[in-house]
C-alpha cells in the first residue's frame, strides 16, 4: 500500500478534481493519451493525486481503503485488496473479463471507480468458491471445460451467476419476445447475456453447457 | 531418447490414463481465480512500481524531439525510459522491428518511452505530460498498391521456397476443358487474446527474473538477454499461466523489455501490461493476403493443373504469410505451381497467428473447391475425394504417415445430414432467413520438435515433472500430467506438473500445434528414463517390470513405486528428438468442416446455425481438452469469416479499430453449440504418443465453409473476406 498525504477531501476539491479530467479528456480528444503530440497546452502544473477514504464490503470483509481517487473498482481489487481473480482485459468495458457483483448486480469493475461504491456490497470470483469448495457454476465450468487460458473466467463464471438471477428476477433482454412477459430460461437468452464477456479461445459453446446445467435444464 | 523408427507398443498404449476425457488439473485454480497471471504477482515481489507505456503517434519516422521533464516531476514518478537513456540494446531474433522505438521510428505504436511512477494512476497521468515531436516520413501501406513491387522471399525453414514447380502447369490449365481462374483477399487479423502482454520484472544485482506471458520461454530468455546484452544464464524467464497467446505470445515483446528497464532506472521491481489500445499496433498480426488461386480439371473432376499465389507484405526483412503451403500437399494433380511474393510495407510487424499460412490459404483455397465443385457440377465432397491422395503430390515417393481424409468428410456429412443439402444455391428459406450449407477440408502440418522435461520421484511415490513447456489454454498441464501418470503406473492425483520457468528442460514450447505431441513426448522420454533407474534400484529387470497401482512388479514380485525413493529423490533428465521420419513421410493432420448458415433475406445479416468438425490428428490424448482446442479455433475461425479485420488507414499508416471495441471477435451470440468428432487413429511415426496436433486444425477451412454455406444460402459469392453485408446485401434473392 501507499503512503497517502491527503487524509481529507472537500466537496470542492473533488469538483475541482472533476474540472481537471473533464479539460484532460477533452484536450485529449478521442485520440489516445499517449499520441502526445502537442499536448503541451494543459497540465503544465502536475497537480499532487487526490485521495479519498470509501469503506465497502468485498466477499464479505469490509475493507477501509484510502485511494486515488482516479483508482477503478476493479484496481482497488486487484492493486489494492489483492484479488486478482477479478482480471484487467481491456481496462475500456469492453471484454467483460472485469465482471464482478456490486449490490446483486454485475458490472464492469474497470468502468467505475473505487471511490463511488461507499458502502457497497462487492461479490468477486474470490466471494464465489473456492478450489477446494467451488460454487455449483465454477464446479460446472471445470465439468464442461467452459475455459482454456482461464482469463475471461472469472468474469464469465460472476456473469453466468447474475445473468440466472436476473432472468429468475424477469429482466427483459434484447431476445426476450415479450418483454411484458417473464423471461424464460433458453440458451438464446443467455447467448444474448453473457455477449459481453469475450473468450477468445472460443469456450462458448461449452459455457452455455455449463450455465444450462446450473440452471437445471438438461444441456 | 531418438525417435528414428516407427514406435512399437508401449506403456501409452494401455490408455489408463492417457486418451481419457480427465477434467483439467488447472481448472479449480482457474475457475476460482487463484491461477496466478504475470501482472498479479504479489506473491514474488512486494509493492512493484508500475509502468505505463507511450507508442509512436507517426507510423513512420524519426523523434525530432522529447521532453519530459514535466513527466518525470510528476507526482508519483520514479523514471522515465527511453531509447536515450536505456543504454546500448540489441533487437532479438525473432523480431523484425525493435521494442524500444527512437530517434527512429519503425511503426505506428511501437514503444518510445515507459513511464515509472508508484501507482499506475500516477503512471498513466504523468505519460500524458510527455511531450514528443516527430518527423514523419511517408510510408508503404497498401498491400494491394505495394503488390507490383512485391518480390520473392528468401528460403528459410519456415517460410520454405518462394516457388514450386511440378509437372507443367501453364500448359495444362491451359488444356484444362473446366478451369477456375480467381482472387481472394484475407484481411489483416489481431490475435486479440484476452490476456495483455505482461511482464512484472525485478533485479537482484545483475541477475534479472522477469514473471511473465509467453508460449516460448526458451526464445523469449535468449532474446531477452540478447536485447540486453547479457548472459542468459543471468536472465530468469517465468510463465506458468498465460491468458492466451495464439502466436501473439511467441515472441519476446515490448512489456517485457520496458518492464525490466523500468525496474533497473527504478530501482525497484516494476510491472508493465501493454494498454489494450496499444496492443494492435504495437505488437505482432496475422497479415492481410493477396490470393490467386487456378485449378483445371478434366470433365469427370480430375486435377490435371492447380496453382496458387499469394501476396502478402511486412516490415522490412519480415516475412511473407506462406497462404499457400497446404496447396503443395493437399490434392492431387500431376501439374502444380506455387508462389509467394512479400511487399514491403510500413505497417505493424506481421507474424505468426493460430495456423500461420494455413488459415488463410485454407480460407481462400476451399472456396475455390466449392467453386470448381459447381463448375464441374460435382458434389463439394466427392469432388474432394475424388483428388485426395495418399502421397506427397510433389514427391510421390514420399507417402504420408496417416491420411484419413476422406473418412473425416463421408462421416461428417453422414453426421452433418449433407444428403438435405440442395446443390442450386439460394434455393431453402425458412421464414425470413435463408439457409445454406457448406463444408471444407480441414488441414494442418504435425510438426515434430525436440522437447525436454525432468521428472522426480519421491519416497512416497509422488511423480513431479518440471519442463518450459507453457499451457496457453491448451491443456498442457493436463496431458502432461497424464502421460507421466501412465507411464509411472500412477493415478494424475499423484502427479504434480509445474510449467513454464527458464530453470526448466527446454521444451517444443506452445505455437503451430507441435505443443502436445513433442511436450508428451518428451516426458515419455524422460519417464522412460526413470523407470530404468527405478528398476536398477529395486533390483528388477527393467525389461519385464510392470508399472501400475502405484507399484512396481515383475514376476510375483510387487513392491511400492515410492520404496526406489526411499534413500532420496530420482530425478531423470531426458528429451525426445527425431530422426527423419518427418523427411520420409509426410506428417499431417485432417478433418471436414462443415456449417449451417441462416443469412436474413432482408437485412443480410448472417448468423451460423451449426458447427460440425470431423478430425483425424492421431492418437487424442484428452478427449475433453482436445474438443476445447477443435471448437475454439472453429470460433476464431467463424470470426475471420464473418467480422474480423484489421482496418488499415492507409494514409496515417495504422490499424484503426486498435481494441476490443473496433476489432470484432465472435461473443457467445455468434455461436451455436459446435460438434467435434476424432477418428480413432494412432500415428506411430509421429512420436512414441503417437499423437499429433489439433489446435490449429480446428482454424484450418472453417472460414470457407461459413463462406460455402453464405453461398449456399444466398446464390452469391464473396471472395473478399469478411464476408459483410454490404458485400452482398444488395446482390440478395429477391426477399418477396
Amino acid at each position: 500500500m501507499h503512503s497517502h498525504s491527503e487524509p481529507g477531501l472537500s466537496r470542492r476539491d473533488l469538483l475541482v478534481a472533476g474540472a481537471a479530467t473533464v479539460a484532460g479528456s477533452a484536450a485529449t480528444g478521442p485520440a489516445h493519451a499517449q499520441d502526445a503530440v502537442n499536448t503541451s497546452s494543459m497540465d503544465t502544473v502536475p497537480r499532487a493525486p487526490v485521495h479519498a477514504p470509501v469503506r465497502f464490503t468485498v466477499n464479505g470483509r469490509e475493507h477501509a481503503l484510502e485511494l486515488d481517487t482516479r483508482t477503478s473498482l476493479l484496481d482497488a481489487l486487484r492493486e489494492h485488496l489483492h484479488l486478482t481473480g477479478t482480471k484487467k482485459g481491456c481496462d475500456h468495458g469492453q471484454c467483460g473479463a472485469c465482471t464482478v457483483m456490486v449490490d446483486g448486480v454485475r458490472i464492469n469493475s474497470c468502468l467505475t471507480l473505487a471511490v463511488m461504491h461507499e458502502g457497497a456490497d462487492v461479490t468477486t470470483i474470490e466471494g464465489l468458491g473456492t478450489p477446494d469448495r467451488l460454487h455449483a457454476m465454477q464446479a460446472a465450468f471445470v465439468k464442461h471445460d467452459g475455459y482454456q487460458c482461464g482469463y475471461c473466467t472469472p468474469g464469465q463464471i460472476c456473469s453466468a451467476v447474475a445473468v440466472l438471477d436476473e432472468i429468475k428476477a424477469g429482466i427483459p433482454s434484447h431476445v426476450t419476445a415479450d418483454i411484458m412477459a417473464t423471461p424464460e430460461f433458453s440458451v438464446d437468452e443467455v447467448r444474448e447475456r453473457m455477449s459481453g464477456n469475450i473468450c477468445r479461445c472460443g469456450a462458448y459453446s461449452n459455457i452455455i453447457e455449463a450455465i444450462t446445467e446450473v440452471a437445471g435444464r438438461a444441456a | 531418447m531418438k525417435f528414428d523408427t516407427p514406435a512399437t507398443t508401449n506403456p501409452i498404449d494401455q490408455m489408463k490414463v492417457v486418451g481419457q476425457p480427465l477434467d483439467r488439473i488447472d481448472g479449480p485454480l482457474k475457475t476460482t481465480g487463484t491461477a496466478p497471471y504475470a501482472y498479479e504477482r504479489h506473491d514474488v515481489a512486494a509493492a512493484p512500481a508500475y509502468g505505463y507505456v507511450i507508442g509512436s503517434a507517426v507510423p513512420k519516422g524519426r523523434i525530432t524531439g522529447m521532453d519530459v521533464s514535466a513527466a518525470q516531476h510528476a507526482p508519483g514518478v520514479l523514471a522515465v525510459v527511453t531509447a536515450e537513456n536505456a543504454g546500448p540494446l540489441d533487437k532479438g531474433k525473432y523480431n523484425t522491428a525493435k521494442l524500444l522505438g527512437g530517434p527512429e521510428i519503425e511503426h505506428y505504436h511501437q514503444a518510445v518511452a515507459l513511464v515509472v511512477a508508484e501507482s499506475f494512476e500516477q503512471a498513466r497521468a504523468a505519460a500524458a505530460l510527455v511531450k514528443i515531436d516527430y518527423a514523419a516520413e511517408p510510408g508503404r501501406f497498401d498491400l494491394h498498391a505495394a503488390r507490383v513491387a512485391a518480390f520473392p522471399p528468401e528460403e528459410n525453414d519456415i517460410t520454405g521456397p518462394p516457388e514450386t514447380h511440378v509437372g507443367d502447369f501453364a500448359g495444362a490449365f491451359a488444356q484444362a476443358p473446366v478451369t477456375l481462374d480467381e482472387t481472394y483477399t484475407t484481411p489483416d487479423h489481431s490475435h486479440a487474446m484476452m490476456e495483455p502482454h505482461a511482464t512484472l520484472a525485478a533485479w537482484e544485482g545483475d541477475r534479472l527474473t522477469v514473471w511473465t506471458s509467453n508460449q516460448m520461454i526458451a526464445w523469449a530468455n535468449g532474446d531477452l538477454a540478447k536485447t540486453l546484452r547479457m548472459p542468459k544464464e543471468k536472465v530468469r524467464v517465468v510463465s506458468p499461466f498465460i491468458g492466451g497467446g495464439f502466436g501473439g505470445k511467441l515472441f519476446l515483446r515490448a512489456d517485457v523489455v520496458l518492464a525490466a528497464l523500468g525496474a533497473r532506472a527504478a530501482g525497484r521491481p516494476v510491472k508493465v501490461a501493454l494498454q489494450r489500445p496499444l496492443i494492435a499496433n504495437n505488437t505482432t498480426h496475422r497479415p492481410a493476403t493477396i490470393q490467386r488461386i487456378r485449378i483445371g480439371a478434366t470433365r469427370e473432376g480430375v486435377i490435371t493443373a492447380i496453382g496458387h499465389e499469394s501476396w502478402s507484405g511486412d516490415l522490412e526483412g519480415g516475412g511473407p504469410e506462406t497462404a499457400v503451403n497446404q496447396t503443395r500437399l493437399l490434392y492431387a494433380g500431376a501439374n502444380r505451381m506455387t508462389a509467394m511474393r512479400l511487399a514491403v510495407l510500413d505497417l505493424p510487424e506481421g507474424n505468426a497467428m493460430r495456423a500461420p499460412g494455413e488459415a488463410p490459404g485454407m480460407m481462400a483455397l476451399e472456396i475455390a473447391m466449392d467453386e470448381m465443385a459447381e463448375k464441374l457440377g460435382i458434389d463439394p465432397i466427392e469432388f474432394r475425394i475424388r483428388n485426395d491422395t495418399q502421397v506427397d503430390p510433389e514427391k510421390p515417393e514420399r507417402p504420408f504417415s496417416a491420411r484419413a481424409f476422406a473418412e473425416c468428410l463421408r462421416l461428417g456429412a453422414e453426421r452433418f445430414g449433407w444428403d438435405a443439402r440442395n446443390s442450386r444455391p439460394g434455393q431453402r428459406r425458412e421464414g425470413k432467413w435463408l439457409i445454406g450449407i457448406g463444408m471444407a477440408a480441414a488441414f494442418r502440418n504435425n510438426l515434430l520438435m525436440k522437447s525436454g522435461a525432468r521428472v522426480r520421484l519421491d519416497g512416497e511415490g509422488r511423480v513431479t515433472v518440471e519442463t518450459d513447456m507453457t499451457d496457453i489454454g491448451t491443456g498442457s498441464y493436463t496431458i502432461i500430467g497424464q502421460t507421466a501418470a501412465e507411464m509411472m503406473g500412477v493415478p494424475i492425483e499423484k502427479v504434480t506438473v509445474r510449467l513454464g520457468d527458464s530453470t526448466y528442460p527446454v521444451s517444443a514450447g506452445s505455437g503451430g500445434q507441435f505443443g502436445a505431441n513433442n511436450a508428451t513426448a518428451g516426458v515419455y522420454a524422460t519417464c522412460v528414463k526413470l523407470r530404468e533407474e527405478v528398476t536398477q534400484r529395486l533390483g528388477f529387470n527393467s525389461e519385464d517390470a510392470v508399472f501400475a497401482d502405484g507399484h512396481v512388479r515383475a514376476g510375483n514380485r510387487a513392491v511400492l513405486l515410492g520404496a526406489a525413493a526411499a534413500e532420496g529423490d530420482i530425478v531423470a533428465e531426458d528429451a525426445i528428438e527425431y530422426g527423419d521420419l518427418d523427411e520420409r513421410y509426410q506428417q499431417s493432420t485432417f478433418g471436414g468442416h462443415f456449417v449451417e448458415a441462416a443469412v436474413d433475406a432482408y437485412t443480410g445479416e448472417t448468423r451460423i446455425r451449426r458447427m460440425l468438425a470431423v478430425c483425424a490428428a492421431g492418437r487424442i490424448l484428452n478427449p475433453k481438452s482436445a474438443r476445447s482446442q477443435v471448437i475454439g479455433a472453429m470460433t476464431m475461425g467463424a470470426g475471420a469469416a464473418l467480422m474480423e479485420e484489421l482496418a488499415v488507414d492507409t494514409r496515417r499508416g495504422f490499424f484503426v479499430n486498435h481494441d476490443l471495441a473496433g476489432y470484432e471477435v465472435p461473443v457467445h451470440a455468434d455461436i451455436p453449440h459446435q460438434e467435434v468428432i476424432f477418428l480413432d487413429e494412432t500415428d506411430p511415426l509421429s512420436s512414441p504418443m503417437k499423437a499429433k496436433g489439433v489446435g490449429e486444425l480446428g482454424i484450418c477451412g472453417v472460414g470457407a465453409a461459413v463462406a460455402n454455406a453464405v453461398y449456399n444460402a444466398t446464390g452469391v459469392r464473396v471472395r473478399d473476406y469478411p464476408i459483410t453485408l454490404d458485400k452482398y446485401l444488395d446482390r440478395l434473392p429477391d426477399a418477396a
